[in-house]
């Protein structure tokens, strides 16, 4: 068993320096788990120390072998899928997602993850370039160096392996804060990160606050690099820090508002439950979460009505029953958020479908929710709600459409159903977004690159193109005399 | 000399978990020849027959091609596989083989004579390594969108090619089926793979990890038999379509015949070399002597890369001969399953006898016997370490792949005079450069024809890094991420869109 309670630092887990410890709740209950220790920018210090020693020219992680840094990677994928039940456990525990998505898609994602880049790290190719004039250039992908990674809470284990991947394959050291509401299964991921044998120093994690511990990683000016994931507010803090400090290279997942367009030609029965697994996975608390539901005004009623029936059905309860499809909200403030914006959707006229409230329990539950004739200004419309609300809009041409899933600041995600040749490459060709599905959604794998246009964020992640952002390109220029072709 | 061999392993132990058959695999079971014929493998060291295996013939050729075709076929199990499914077979595979390494290792050493410590810290490490490497490409080996001209979509698929043929040979036949296997398999494709007659048995045991793992049956398919019937067959195969095949140049010659008599197969040889290993004025002197050492003995001298053509600057030519010798007497040959030993024997009677053939013809064409010349014991196939000095590049011994622990030592003067001799050769595998001078040493290996140059190094392999040959030493190159293309074939697909944007 392993004890929550310390930070995990130089290959060691150790207490907060000012002896801070924060709580950390079961969202299906509103009870405490257990108390974590909660590192501040003292903290941070240190642990950058210890990332920046781990990186020095000479040491055992710059030193070994590419292929070895993947076998490491690759044994950490291993020993997560030895524990996946206890993670899964642990994971949903402290999420409130159901054990079987946590099992069979949030472990499974994490191993998958870790196992590809584990791939990757000893095919990191530079170049030789046929320069002009006597001389002999390559390229060398280096690691950045000491990359400060701010995850969130909505899928802590797969966050978790999405950053350290790619920044491990790559060679570099890393300093990663777990978000507040969900630290556990990010600290055993460390204990088995040391049983793998990753070299002290390579990995620190540390769980606190985003105001404290992520805005000193942020504005750290021992710190290369920093990635993070969450919303885009906290998003723009980041960005700024990092300008005003050492200009350290940003890479940000943001929040999203997707559109996801169903055509009279799509299959119907594949578009209302993708469009319900859509918004609802995660109890809505995903990033790519498509909120913004346009139906093709031919099918509309009858999409409507269908979606509804789906929702009343969608089974609502303790994560641990294997027929939950629904866990509840991770926090309370996250609940009465979503309340909230449920609450202007009913004010500004929306059609308030079913569901709206919290169901009378404990826990930080809120039922399915949908709304039809939702106007493009309202509220519900516009801004991000990260709950289980979906939100129905009606549409008449494919111009129309493009235009209204486009027109928001977001870009993250977005999705068609046609059956359409060239409806489907038409829109996939238009939409701005990071991600277009077409005929389903939420088809996300490690292969592929994943990330945000406009305000849902800057650079990629997953896929060959995610290595790029964890990795400095040094040109090489070397005197030849006799050059040859 | 003679040498008494005492084998301190019991070649009777029992294996780990797994049981294989001295058979032909095919769809994950085993089979006896079509016509029940058997030949022996020999181990090298005593020269007595370990075993019998089943003798592979074009019928057996004709079931595992078939066998091949249908896990090939669209909606097999291995075609609707994930990519990155792929590559946890392979690399279950590569956990397999270490955990059974000991056994492995043992096994080869006996069938091929290799010593068991360079089995066992070279040789199956190596095997693991590259299987690893492999299964990490399998899901990362991306078409492109290509922004073609017009109002059209593009972009590229890399698919299998299909039925692979694989001919592997027997100076390191494990690594060699790791060599095929990993590129072929992380790509998609199915194989059929003929093992050397002379080394057949650690390529069968790793047939039956292929099955433990859990690889669909008729991915891979083993026949062990003879060149000129089971690998005349798999080369003029209709339904093969590609061929990699390992070995002599010679032979290279008559696969590449066969696909263009049959169906115009791809092909892809790794063949025989000569390679030129360029001692510099200014080298360090002691490093260069062992690396040079080691580039031509090391595995009995039975490399394709073997530095066989050591090219030593005026000024130091004596010395580095002298240092050569030294070096040579000192080699220890003897039991392959002896710690000490450094040099087991040829892998066969026939090669045997070729390279003492070799050898009389250099004092025949008045190269200098320095030391060595004959064999190195009463029983089984060794030869004394040996070395030429004041070769010439027109003695046979300076032209032709001798294939053993003989060593030819030519003198040079000037940098433009070696590169050229070096590249006077229809070979052109690899090659090497000692020197401690920065500018040196890019102006030669930039201007050497060699898949492979080394410099102030050699024999150094990385699976990560491209192996192949120039000229009659090859077609294509094997390692790496290029590796991967000689297993792909790439399809474009163009789609008519109603307007194109950017």
């Amino acid at each position: 068993m392993l004890d929550y309670s310390q930070e995990s630092d130089i290959g060691q887990p150790c207490n907060s320096t000012r002896g801070k410890v924060f709580s950390t709740y079961n969202p299906a209950t509103g009870e405490k788990i257990c108390d974590v220790q909660e590192a501040d920018k003292a903290d941070v210090d240190k642990a950058v120390q210890a990332a920046r020693s781990a990186f020095s020219l000479g040491s055992v992680w710059r030193k070994m072998d590419a292929s070895e840094r993947g076998r490491l990677l690759f044994k950490l994928a291993d020993l997560v899928e030895r524990d996946s039940a206890y993670l899964a456990t642990l994971e949903s525990l402290d999420t409130g997602k159901p054990f079987l998505s946590s099992f069979f898609v949030d472990l499974q994602g994490t191993i998958k993850t870790f196992r590809y880049f584990a791939g990757w790290a000893d095919k990191i190719h530079g170049s030789t370039i046929p320069t002009d004039g006597e001389y002999f250039t390559l390229t060398r992908h280096e690691p950045i160096g000491v990359c400060g990674q701010i995850i969130p809470w909505n899928f802590p284990l797969v966050m978790t392996a999405w950053k350290l991947g790619p920044a491990l394959s790559c060679g570099n050291t890393v300093v990663l804060k777990p978000a507040e509401q969900t630290p556990l299964t990010c600290l055993y991921i460390a204990a088995l990160i040391k049983e793998a044998g990753f070299p002290p120093g390579v990995v620190n994690i540390l769980p606190g606050y985003g105001p404290t511990a992520g805005a000193a990683i942020a504005s750290h000016m021992g710190i290369d690099k920093v990635a993070f994931t969450g919303s885009t507010e906290v998003g723009k803090l980041i960005q700024e820090a990092a300008g005003k400090s050492n200009l350290k290279r940003v890479t940000l997942e943001l929040g999203g508002k997707s559109p996801n367009i169903i055509f009279a030609d799509a299959d119907f029965e594949l578009a209302v439950e993708q469009a319900h697994q859509g918004v609802f996975f995660n109890s809505g608390q995903c990033c790519t979460a498509g909120s913004r539901i346009f139906v093709e005004e031919p099918i509309y009623e009858e999409f409507v009505r269908r979606s509804v029936e789906r929702a009343r059905r969608r089974t609502v309860g303790n994560p641990f029953d294997p027929t939950t499809e629904q866990g509840p909200q991770v926090s309370a403030e996250q609940q009465s958020r979503v309340l909230e914006l449920i609450q202007s959707g009913i004010t500004e006229g929306a059609k308030l479908e079913c569901g709206g409230k919290a169901p009378p329990s404990k826990g930080f539950f809120v039922e399915p929710t949908v709304f039809s004739d939702v106007q493009d200004h309202m509220r519900i419309a516009k801004e991000e709600i990260f709950g289980p609300v979906q939100q129905i809009m009606k549409f008449k041409t494919i111009e129309e459409v493009i235009e209204r899933a486009n027109n928001t600041e977001y870009g993250l995600a977005a999705a068609v159903f046609t059956t359409d040749l060239n409806k489907a490459m038409t829109v996939s060709a238009a939409l701005q977004a990071g991600t277009v599905w077409i005929n389903c959604y939420n088809a996300l794998s490690c292969q592929c690159p994943f990330g945000g246009f406009k305000m849902s964020g800057n650079g990629r992640e997953l896929g060959e193109i995610g290595l790029k952002e964890y990795t400095e390109v040094k040109t090489i220029t070397m005197k030849m005399s006799g050059k040859k072709s | 000399m003679s040498l008494t061999l005492t084998s301190t392993f019991s070649n009777a132990r029992a294996c780990q978990c797994v049981s294989f058959s001295l058979q032909i695999f095919i769809n994950n079971e085993w089979h006896d020849a079509v016509n029940k014929k058997t030949f022996p493998t020999i181990n090298p060291a005593t020269g007595e027959v370990i075993c019998h295996v089943a003798e592979g013939d074009k019928a057996d050729v004709e079931k595992a091609v078939k066998a091949a075709k249908d896990a090939f076929k669209l909606g097999s199990p291995w075609r609707r596989m994930d990519a990155s499914d792929r590559g946890l077979l392979l690399s279950r595979l590569a956990d397999c083989i270490e955990r059974d390494a000991a056994y492995l290792a043992e096994l080869e050493t006996l069938d091929n004579g290799k010593p068991y410590a360079v089995s066992y810290s070279v040789d199956v490490p190596m095997v693991v390594k590259c299987l690893r490497y492999y299964a990490g490409w399998a899901d990362k080996w991306e078409g492109k969108t290509i922004p073609i001209d017009g109002d059209y979509f593009c972009y590229t698929r890399h698919e299998p090619i299909g039925v692979c043929g694989q001919i592997i040979p027997w100076n390191f036949p494990l690594l060699m089926q790791a060599w095929k296997l990993g590129p072929a398999l992380a790509t998609g494709n199915t194989v059929v793979m003929k093992v050397a007659e002379q080394t057949p048995l650690t390529a069968l045991y790793v047939a039956s990890l292929i099955k433990e793992v859990g690889f669909p049956a008729g991915v891979v398919n083993i026949v062990p038999g003879m060149g000129p019937s089971a690998g005349a067959a798999i080369a003029s195969h209709m339904d093969v379509d590609k061929v990699a095949f390992t070995g002599s140049t010679e032979v290279g010659h008559l696969i590449m015949k066969a696909s263009s008599t049959s169906n115009l197969k791809k092909v892809t040889l790794e063949l025989g070399g000569k390679s030129p290993n360029i001692i510099l004025s200014d080298a360090d002197m002691e490093e260069a002597v062992e690396q040079s050492h080691f580039a031509l003995f090391f595995n009995q001298g039975q490399c394709c890369c073997a530095g066989s053509r050591t090219y030593v600057q005026e000024s130091i030519y004596d010395e580095f001969v002298e240092r050569s010798v030294e070096r040579a007497k000192k080699r220890i040959v003897g039991d392959p399953f002896n710690f000490n030993t450094e040099q087991g024997p040829q892998v066969d009677e026939e090669q045997f006898q070729k390279i003492l053939g070799y050898i009389s013809s250099g004092k025949r064409e008045g190269a200098k016997l320095m030391c060595g010349g004959g064999p190195a014991a009463d029983r089984g196939y060794f030869i004394q370490p040996t070395i030429f000095g004041d070769v010439k590049d027109d003695m046979t011994i300076a032209r032709e792949e001798i294939f053993g622990p003989v060593m030819q030592i030519l003198k040079f003067k000037s940098l433009d005079e070696v590169i050229e001799r070096a590249n006077d050769s229809k070979y052109g595998l690899a090659a090497a450069v000692f020197t401690k001078n920065i500018d040196k040493a890019h102006y030669i290996s930039n201007g050497l024809r060699a898949g492979t140059v080394w410099i102030n190094c050699y024999d150094v392999f990385g699976v990560q890094a491209p192996f192949g040959g120039y000229k009659a030493s090859g077609i294509g190159r094997e390692l790496g991420e290029y590796g991967l293309d000689n297993y792909t074939e790439v399809k474009t697909v163009t789609i008519k869109v109603p307007q194109k944007n950017s």
